[in-house]
């Protein structure tokens, strides 16, 4: 059996981010498994510009921002199995994994949990109607365009305004499709303003809030959908109902860290970010493992997924290294206006990044963090959004007594 | 005429409120960076667009390569654009980073791949 000071599961942006992080700080002993043939994780298909603005402080691509890291990885050597599928963990740190070439077991003193995040599909979604072929999520679609060069639409609904579905009605009005339009359910948008601009307005595609499918239609392939009004409880309102004919839907209905491997192996997990619960060490319920990226909760940047992945692997080294770790009793708890935060426990005698996301808009509002009545940290902000992760430090000397902390919106 | 224009340079989306009288801004405000005051700029005179999309490649383990273009282009020019990008093949291997359409349309930008495919046989 392969013993490994640390095995890094997904080699897309914080699978990679995290292997060089550990690398630089002297953990050099560790492997990347990738279920795919390539590294580079979803980034892969994702070709547009406007990543990297950030670290590299120019516009990239995907595969750009995804080679800038690979080629590094390729200079130090740093070892990776690409087409290797991990089957389970355990919470001893046992991975067990598929290839072409059969099963591998490895032991970690170290696991960083690197999987990303997946779409919520229809079954997810429970859109009744029949089962045509034609209804794809948004990223199903973009692999279809960008990975195989097939095109899989020409009359197209968009259900969801996340930023993969924006970004797919321009792709493919590009390619000589029709978007119709983008129907969300929630009453407002799930995506960044910026790409309802550049990907809908400018093409002339209209957004409807508060609207939903409600029927789908088709024998073989799909022929329409229905779309309907819906209340503020999001349920459809009878009578609202509208056909239309289209050949395709796409869902880009929200994005779920991919957690099964984490779950199956005893990792305690948010209710809200359907990641792991974890401290201010990115370390999970079960020691020695890490979590961070899109698995922990989705970002809207990969900048701040690389960035996160980094600050894991430096704990992770310390870790590694024998070093303990100062243990999280504080809680923090998501108070009102707050989706979630990450961390969910903190030492109190360390600085931390605090990242979240609001639970609807909000304007001129403050983030405020609270221990009891006592304000330990307040921003005003003009303008919060629940597409935009919002960020920031809290200091040490900021938390004053061994008490649950609360973010709030006010 | 008062217009509120979302900045599209940052996920930030800063609403960038100006007063602009014959494509002449009078006043600008609500930007948190000069990027922002950029794009108002540019947006009121002439909008301008990055575009991505794919070309083909023969004999490579992948069957596309994606492109970009380096620079902004007018609005108006994206689907002529599109179209001579469409009109490129490429034959494996292909480097990342490689001009394959230099000032394409007569405009200041390049396309350039942004993926390295592999030959088939290497």
């Amino acid at each position: 059996m392969e013993q490994k000071d640390a095995v890094i599961i997904g080699g897309g942006p914080a699978g990679l981010a995290a292997a060089l992080e550990l690398y630089f700080q002297g953990i050099q002993d560790i492997l990347i498994l990738e279920r795919e043939d390539h590294l580079g994780g979803i980034l892969r298909q994702c070709i547009h510009d406007g990543f990297g603005l950030g670290r590299f402080k120019k516009s990239l691509s995907g595969p750009e921002y995804a080679q800038a890291f690979i080629d590094e990885i390729e200079k130090y050597k740093i070892s990776y199995r690409t087409g290797t599928a991990v089957m389970e963990v355990s919470e001893d740190h046992r991975i067990t994994a598929i290839s072409r070439e059969g099963v591998i077991v490895c032991q970690a003193r170290s696991v960083i949990l690197a999987m990303g995040c997946k779409e919520r599909s229809r079954g997810a979604l429970g859109i009744p109607g029949e089962r045509p072929a034609g209804v794809f999520t948004a990223g199903t679609a973009q692999a279809y365009m960008n990975l195989y060069n097939r095109m899989p639409a020409k009359e197209v609904i968009i259900l969801g305004s996340g930023d993969i579905g924006m970004i797919m009605a321009r792709r493919l009005t590009l390619e000589g499709a029709h978007v119709q339009a983008v129907f969300e359910i929630m009453p407002h948008p799930g995506g960044l303003p910026r790409n309802i601009i550049q990907c809908l307005e400018d093409y002339h595609i209209p957004l409807y809030l508060s609207h939903t499918v409600t029927g789908i239609h088709g024998d073989s392939r799909l022929t329409g959908v229905t779309i309907s009004r819906v209340d503020e409880r999001l349920r459809p309102i009878p009578g609202t109902e509208k056909e239309y004919a289209c050949d395709t839907l796409i869902l880009s209905a929200g994005l779920i860290p991919d957690n099964q491997l984490s779950a199956e192996a005893g990792v305690v997990l948010d209710p809200h970010t359907k990641g792991a619960v974890v401290d201010e060490h990115y370390q999970t319920s079960i020691p020695g493992v890490f979590a961070a990226g899109n698995v922990l909760h989705v970002h809207d940047l990969v900048d701040f997924v690389s960035i996160e992945a980094e600050a894991l692997a430096s704990e992770a080294a310390a870790y590694i290294r024998g070093v303990e770790l100062a243990p999280c009793q504080l809680e923090i708890r998501a108070g009102k206006g707050i989706g979630h935060t990450i961390p969910q426990r903190v030492s109190g005698k360390k600085d931390f990044l605090l990242s979240l996301r609001v639970g609807s808009p909000y304007k001129d509002c403050s983030i405020v963090v609270r221990q009891g009545d006592r304000v330990v940290w307040r921003r005003k902000m003009k303008k919060v959004i629940p597409a935009e992760m919002i960020q920031f430090t809290i200091k040490a000397e900021q938390i004053q007594k061994q008490e649950e902390l609360e973010v709030s919106v006010e | 005429m008062k217009k509120i224009y979302t900045c599209i340079i940052c996920p930030g989306g800063c609403e960038i409120e100006t007063e602009i009288k014959d494509k002449r801004i009078l006043s600008l405000t609500g930007n948190t960076c000069d990027k922002g005051a950029d794009y108002v700029r540019q947006e009121v005179t002439a909008p301008a667009r990055t575009i991505a999309t794919s070309v083909r490649v023969k004999g490579g383990v992948l069957p596309l390569a994606s492109v970009r273009l380096t620079r902004p282009i007018p609005k108006d020019m994206i689907l002529s654009v599109m179209e001579q990008i469409k009109k490129i093949s490429l034959t494996a291997p292909v480097l990342s980073g490689t001009v394959i359409l230099k000032g394409v349309c007569g405009l200041d930008s390049d396309v350039i791949t942004t993926r390295n495919v592999r030959a088939v046989s290497e």
